[in-house]
């Protein structure tokens, strides 16, 4: 990407996606697909990809609070393999799996007895891999229910993807020194706090004076 | 014709030379095909998360390797970490239990972080094919275009020199590879909880459907776990191809497949 574009990126997203926005529909997610399943819990790890290591970003349910931004390898364990290999897990008798059940037991105290765990990719990128913990099982398992989560994944995949690029392109905007950076940031400050038109008014005259120097 | 070199072409006096001794039944039947067989002489890659040998369930391993991702390189490397996960000893215990004496190897592609993952999955294929299995199986796929024409090569030398790839489809709404190249063997999850219960798929990409629902299945630390995913659908084929070449050594992929085919469960070749 060239530094104009970024910045016309950033532009866009700065006035699309805030932290807040991208903290809150993470939790949706979570809230969302626990709701779905009547599950105990769900959770999101994000792929970091800076340091390769999936991070526990939003928890719904048992370990709410205590677990975000725990930070644990990206190619080992249940939610390394389904980040790695792109496939969904549905596991009934997690407790009988010693490694699980120690880590979960160190972490939270927590140990679900099942889990249901799908990547979260949209096109070519994995984001991360969404987890529903203890579901309910006053119904038969079926495979519809992987697909159901499967759907859902995708769409939050998707939400998800358009957050992230904003959040790449703030940094951008937030971090660049050069002119380009802060005619975006004033393109952005125009968009959110020029209330009564003042900004705009003071800049449209300073863009007809380059206009005229740039003439003469 | 030189039996050296490649068959470009068929020249009339060369017919004879490469007669085929008709050796299929009037109708292939499951007791043609596998009756009897135990997997006798056949070997089975899982290409994984590696496999423990010790597992009661896998019974022992002949080999393991893991390939490993330093300063942007794959390499091949003795393997005695055995599984990260569990899920390779999963795919080892259920080839194991329909083909019980197949010899079995781990090529170990995770553990190694998630960055290199389309090269690890590249160079653990490409190892495997080298050295010559007759059954590899994968319960993997990458979504990165950039591999899927590496990948597409080396399926077709797989599948050309007579090494079987069985697949695991991805139930996702996205493209990835390479469940989907037709040299390969995808395979899907029914329903039923049947080993010997698999189905023909007449609307492919998906070309079979095999146990993948409520598995008892090897794990972590000696442990076994019920699960479900089509990954534990793919070593149900992989196992029963093994059968199969065991009883009929020197099939090639295209005619495995097709026994697979007339065999399967809704094609009525299954009694």
């Amino acid at each position: 990407m060239t530094e104009d574009n970024s910045y016309r990126e950033a532009v866009a997203a700065g006035m699309l996606a805030s932290e807040e926005s991208h903290r809150a529909l993470l939790q949706s997610i979570v809230d969302v697909a626990r709701a779905i399943f009547g599950a105990k819990a769900s959770s999101i790890f994000l792929l970091d990809t800076a340091t390769d290591e999936l991070v526990f970003e939003a928890v719904s349910g048992e370990g709410e609070g205590d677990l975000v931004g725990m930070r644990i390898p990206s190619s080992t364990g249940i939610a390394g393999w389904v980040l790695v290999t792109g496939q969904p897990i549905v596991i009934d008798d997690l407790q009988r799996d010693p490694r699980f059940a120690r880590q979960a037991a160190e972490r939270t105290g927590y140990v679900p007895k099942g889990l249901m765990a799908v990547p979260l990719v949209n096109g070519e990128t994995t984001l991360g891999v969404l987890q529903v913990l203890d579901r309910s099982q006053g119904r038969a398992f079926s495979l519809g229910e992987i697909d159901l989560l499967i759907l859902f994944a995708n769409q939050a995949a998707i939400g998800l993807d358009l957050l992230q690029t904003a959040r790449r392109a703030r940094a951008v905007l937030e971090g660049g020194d050069g002119r380009g950076a802060l005619v975006a940031r004033l393109a952005e400050l125009l968009e959110r706090a020029d209330d009564d038109g003042r900004g705009a008014q003071l800049l449209t005259a300073l863009e007809a004076v380059l206009r005229r120097d740039a003439r003469g | 014709m030189n039996p050296d070199l490649p068959a470009w072409s068929l020249t009339a006096d060369a017919v004879e030379s490469i007669a085929i001794a008709s050796q299929w039944p009037e109708r292939v039947t499951r007791d043609w095909a596998i009756g009897g067989a135990t997997g006798k002489d056949v070997d089975v890659c899982i290409l994984d998360s590696g496999v423990d040998g010790d597992h009661p369930l896998v019974g022992g391993l002949e080999s393991a390797v893991a390939v490993v991702f330093e300063d942007n390189e794959t390499r091949i490397v003795p393997d005695d970490v055995g599984d990260v996960v569990g899920h390779g000893s999963a795919c080892a215990g259920i080839v194991r239990a329909l083909a019980p004496e197949c010899r079995l190897h781990s090529v170990r592609v995770l553990g190694s972080g998630n960055t290199g993952t389309g090269d690890l999955i590249l160079a653990g294929l490409e190892h495997a094919i080298e050295q010559g299995y007759n059954v590899v199986n994968m319960s993997l796929s990458t979504t990165r275009r950039r591999f899927a024409e590496l990948l597409h090569d080396l399926a077709d030398s797989a599948y050309f020199q007579g090494t079987v790839l069985v697949a695991s489809a991805h139930n996702m709404p996205v493209e990835s590879y390479p469940w989907r190249f037709s040299s390969v063997i995808s395979v899907g999850s029914h329903e039923g909880t049947d080993s010997w219960e698999w189905y023909a798929n007449p609307k492919p990409p998906v070309e079979f459907f095999a146990r993948g629902l409520d598995v008892d299945v090897a794990w972590s630390e000696g442990s076994t776990i019920r699960c479900t995913g089509n990954s534990f659908a793919a070593p149900h084929i992989a196992g029963l191809s093994a059968l199969v070449l065991s009883k009929h050594p020197g099939l090639t992929p295209f005619q495995l497949k097709s026994v697979l085919y007339l065999t399967a469960s809704n094609t009525g070749g299954s009694e």
